[in-house]
């Protein structure tokens, strides 16, 4: 890397030697991201981190004029891992701006096809990507120290899962070779044939449509489910407690390894799972249903959860810009300038964004990615929060478990938990899991997060199969609701994409789309600098965060680093960069002037 | 046949021992189709990359989706195929291939960063420098393909599919075309098959792959969805649903399927579960070169479905008006079959009691 590319902030850290990293692209994720580094090696930490992307499709520019009716096909293409919820988002955006409301047993459909998705991508990315990070193979070569502790530490739930010891787990994880790796490999596919009963095709579904879906409900169809579930069921009982043992011991070998991609607690979740005996998809009533959904939307600062209420979160985003390749739109047009409870919406506001592609040189000092910077403005401090999702599951169950409203038997949220109910499978007898919220926003309780996920999405999958088998025997099978497309509309739509918050938000005018702009979880987890500086929350978190890598910069891995990155589940279905330099020293700092020297650079 | 044979393949090795797969999901995409492709299970990515499968060399697969290694120690292989030093290798291209001429700096799609400009390497300029190495070049999906969504009007980037960009005539140094697998996204195992199929070909062990006048694999798209749909039988005796949700023929309601060329009714989306049309999702044509603005809007009928339809409804009225008699009379059983004292099936018994 040239020094073309630096960034221009100074660091302030007492450096004996800032190296600068980079890596480009980060593999093992969906999409092209770019991390550039400034690491201190004498006081092993990262002092500086921007974030990256380097692709730019369009969809916002090239949906207008569009039939609404087409923006589920067209939004689902948006992201090659979790399409169906883009689908999903945009579905519920429409019967809002449509005023349709589906029949049950479509919402039943959706949320067991959501269910499965969440199943399946927890699944691949926890062990076939981020569970690459802590194999054999990988921590043999980052830290050898600890793969020997491993060989001599028991794995506390070995009668659960199988494994005898950690160093065991970890060679079940790796690549292609490692048993437990081609066993998940094996379930995500079984996940995926329960997403395709319901929706048809993965990951671009086929059977979604605004008013409802097109899949027809049987008892063949929801036996297939079933049986297949109860198979996931059964692996969950060994899968929480194995990645329960694996990020208990990096705590354990590594003291202090809770700093490693933590962050200030700032976590937005937008909820999933609609209640079809309260959803109507009226905006006005939004606040009652959102607080229905099976998963509670909110947002949670410190600790403390700041609202649950949809319309809050909605008239409270803002998308900034500040180092991004876009023009502003402050002078743009206004589409929506209040919504339908009379609440002013911001200029900044996604109904009245225009996006203005300005493709120009990569500068770290200036414009530097092709993410925006979203981020939540608090009334209350008045502040633009630039909230994280936790990779999904961390914030879901964050928020969930401190409303304390999700009770179904199988999940019960209960203020400061949330309990899970696994019935008894084939060779396991029923199993409570309890999560627990921790003590820290950082890299191991994101991951460990999304392993609850995984369960907690079964256990309401199961509770979907019984609704719906109930509206089967009931006789009450339609699965479409008939709508005319207004000529003038606006419509948004709340759902979790499988990494966290999305939205999408649209506006019909003439009968077309006037404007369309979706945000997906990844442009608040990995957007850069904002008009007021506020780095983004991957740039954040690696930012600071302490190194126990045992290579020097000659064979730096930056595994750490990768942990923190991965731990948010990153899908930037864009292009991504990451790329390790050969460790190029930028400074040699001894004294307090050599630093301000290097603070100005 | 996709495979070759297994005689063939135990009696003869591979004209090499190693083979390399790099996998670009940089074009304008989604990585759907590498996403899609880890569902695969005929044959399985792990299936190849283990040597299940009889007669492959040992293949290498490099695409940033399962990739061990990140940044330069990943990109490494990138930089070796351009220099001709990773041989043979099949290039894989994911997304659709922005114009980057048509303005004065910055990028629309890149991988990696030049070391000289500290500026991104776009996708266009790996294209140029992998494509004359590559054995041979396949397109995964609809966007590398044809250009698919991010090539539909009124798009900022000028995206264009692969074809469009090397010119339609293009050959491998090995003398192969592109092979386009389309799809949005590909359909699992048809991508591991064609892959499977060009391994197979570069160690010699098949013959040319056979491809029909868009590049496709013709014992994939050689048939309409139409053709392998179980809902054809409705077309046929001119019963059409007229709302989503039921199980009639769809054509009425946005299918395209008599007219694209797709074998997702038959093959089913993963081992035969889901689909399209068959379960109730309309076909918005995503394999095709027209793909998708022709389609547009998809839950609108197709303009040439109205005439055709309404002959079908006409004709098949009457098929099924005859059928229905056939039908019952296939619901009830032989008249012998009863509990009577008596014997009606026709046989004479000679020792019954009498």
């Amino acid at each position: 890397m040239s020094t073309a590319t630096l960034p221009v902030t100074g660091t302030g850290s007492h450096a004996e030697n800032v190296v600068e990293m980079s890596w480009d692209p980060i593999t093992r994720i969906v999409g092209s991201l770019g991390i550039y580094t400034k690491i201190d090696f004498a006081s092993k930490k990262v002092v500086e981190c921007h974030s990256t992307s380097s692709i730019f499709r369009g969809y916002s520019i090239f949906m207008k004029n569009k039939d609404p009716r087409d923006t589920h096909f067209i939004t689902s293409r948006i992201c090659g891992i979790c399409g169906d919820n883009h689908a999903t988002c945009s579905v519920y955006a429409q019967n809002m701006a449509y005023g349709v409301n589906p029949p049950p047993m479509a919402e039943w459909i959706i949320n067991l096809g959501e269910a499965a998705e969440y199943m399946f991508d927890h699944c691949i990315f926890q062990d076939n990507l981020v569970g690459v990070d802590f194999c054999e193979m990988m921590v043999r070569e980052t830290n050898p120290g600890v793969w020997e502790k491993a060989k001599q530490t028991e794995a506390p739930h070995a009668g659960d899962h199988g494994y005898r010891t950690i160093a065991e787990i970890m060679t079940a994880l790796n690549p292609f070779e490692g048993e437990f790796y081609r066993e998940t490999l094996q379930m995500s596919r079984l996940t995926r044939e329960m997403f395709c009963l319901m929706e048809g095709r993965h990951v671009h579904p086929s059977t979604l449509y605004p008013g409802g879906v097109g899949t027809v409900p049987s008892s063949q169809l929801f036996t297939d489910y079933l049986v297949r579930l109860m198979k996931y069921i059964e692996f969950m009982k060994r899968v929480v407690p194995l990645h329960d043992d694996l990020f208990d011991f990096f705590y354990e070998a590594l003291p202090g390894y809770e700093q490693v991609g933590q962050r200030r607690v700032l976590l937005g979740c937008w909820g999933s799972f609609q209640d079809p005996d309260i959803c109507d998809y009226n905006y006005k009533t939004m606040e009652k249903w959102g607080k229905a959904m099976f998963v509670t939307p909110g947002i949670v600062v410190d600790g403390n959860l700041v609202t649950t209420s949809l319309i809050d979160i909605n008239v409270g985003l803002r998308i900034l810009l500040g180092s991004s390749y876009y023009e502003d739109w402050e002078q743009s047009e206004t589409f929506v300038s209040q919504d339908p409870l009379g609440n002013p919406i911001d200029q900044r506001h996604p109904w009245n964004q225009t996006t203005i592609p300005k493709p120009q040189k990569r500068d770290f000092g200036g414009k530097y990615t092709w993410v925006m910077s979203p981020r939540w403005f608090d009334k209350r401090t008045g502040d633009h929060l630039a909230l994280d999702t936790g990779g999904g599951p961390l914030a879901r169950l964050w928020t969930t478990a401190l409303a304390g409203l999700v009770n179904i038997g199988y999940v019960q949220a209960t203020g400061n938990s949330v309990k899970i109910v696994l019935p008894k499978s084939a060779m396991k007898p029923e199993v409570e899991l309890e999560w627990k919220i921790p003590k820290w926003s950082n890299a191991i309780e994101r991951d460990r997060a999304r392993t609850y996920f995984q369960a907690y999405a079964a256990a309401c999958a199961y509770y979907f199969v019984e609704r719906a088998m109930k509206e089967l025997h009931a006789g009450r099978t339609d699965t479409f609701t008939p709508f005319r497309v207004p000529d003038e509309a606006i419509g948004c739509g709340f759902h979790e994409a499988v990494r966290g918050v999305l939205s999408h938000h649209l506006v019909i005018r003439g009968g077309k789309v006037a404007n369309y702009h979706p945000y997906p979880p990844t442009p608040w987890n990995a957007s850069p600098r904002d008009v007021f500086g506020t780095p983004g929350p991957y740039e954040d978190a690696v930012q600071d965060t302490p190194l126990f890598e045992e290579n020097g910069p000659e064979k730096f891995k930056g595994i750490d680093i990768m942990r923190t990155v991965r731990s948010f589940d990153p899908c930037l279905p864009c292009g991504v960069h990451m790329y390790l330099g050969n460790g190029k020293v930028l400074e040699q700092v001894h004294t307090p002037t050599a630093l301000a020297g290097l603070a100005k650079k | 046949m996709a495979v070759a044979p297994v005689a063939i393949a135990a009696h003869r090795p591979p004209d090499v021992k190693e083979i390399h797969l790099v996998w670009m999901t940089t074009g304008l995409g989604c990585d759907g189709d590498s996403v899609s492709t880890t569902a695969a299970t005929l044959p399985s990515i792990e299936d190849v990359v283990m040597g299940a499968i009889p007669g492959l060399p040992k293949v290498h697969v490099h695409n940033p989706v399962l990739a061990y290694e990140v940044g330069d120690d990943f990109m490494k292989y990138w930089y070796l195929a351009a220099e001709g030093k990773l041989d043979p290798f099949v290039l894989v291209l994911e997304g659709s291939v922005p114009n980057e001429k048509i303005k004065k700096e910055g990028y629309w799609a890149a991988m990696g960063t030049d070391s000289r400009t500290g500026q991104p390497i776009t996708t266009n300029e790996w294209i140029d420098r992998l494509a004359p190495k590559a054995a041979a070049v396949v397109c995964a999906g609809t966007c590398a393909t044809y250009g698919g969504i991010h090539a539909m009007e009124g798009n900022p980037t000028g995206a264009m599919g692969l074809a469009d960009y090397l010119g339609w005539k293009w050959h491998s140094k090995l003398g192969l075309p592109i092979v386009n697998v389309p799809g949005c996204p590909v359909q699992p195992d048809n991508m591991m098959e064609t892959l499977l199929y060009l391994l197979y070909q570069v160690a010699g062990l098949a013959p040319m792959i056979p491809l029909d006048d868009q590049l496709r694999p013709t014992w994939l798209f050689g048939k309409t969805v139409h053709e392998g749909c179980d809902r054809g039988g409705y077309y046929e005796e001119g019963v059409f649903a007229h709302e989503y949700g039921q199980p009639e023929c769809l054509v009425k309601i946005g299918c395209w399927g008599p007219v694209v060329d797709c074998n997702v009714t038959k093959r089913g989306w993963m081992d035969g579960i889901g689909g399209c049309p068959n379960v109730g999702g309309i076909c918005i044509a995503c394999t095709m070169p027209g793909f998708p603005d022709k389609f547009m809007p998809f839950m609108d009928p197709p303009p040439g479905s109205m005439v055709s339809s309404n002959i079908s409804r006409i004709v098949g009225g009457i098929i099924r008006s005859l059928r229905a008699i056939t039908h019952h009379a296939a619901n009830k059983e032989p008249s012998w079959r009863h509990s009577r004292p008596q014997l009606t099936t026709g046989y004479r018994p000679k020792h019954y009691a009498d």
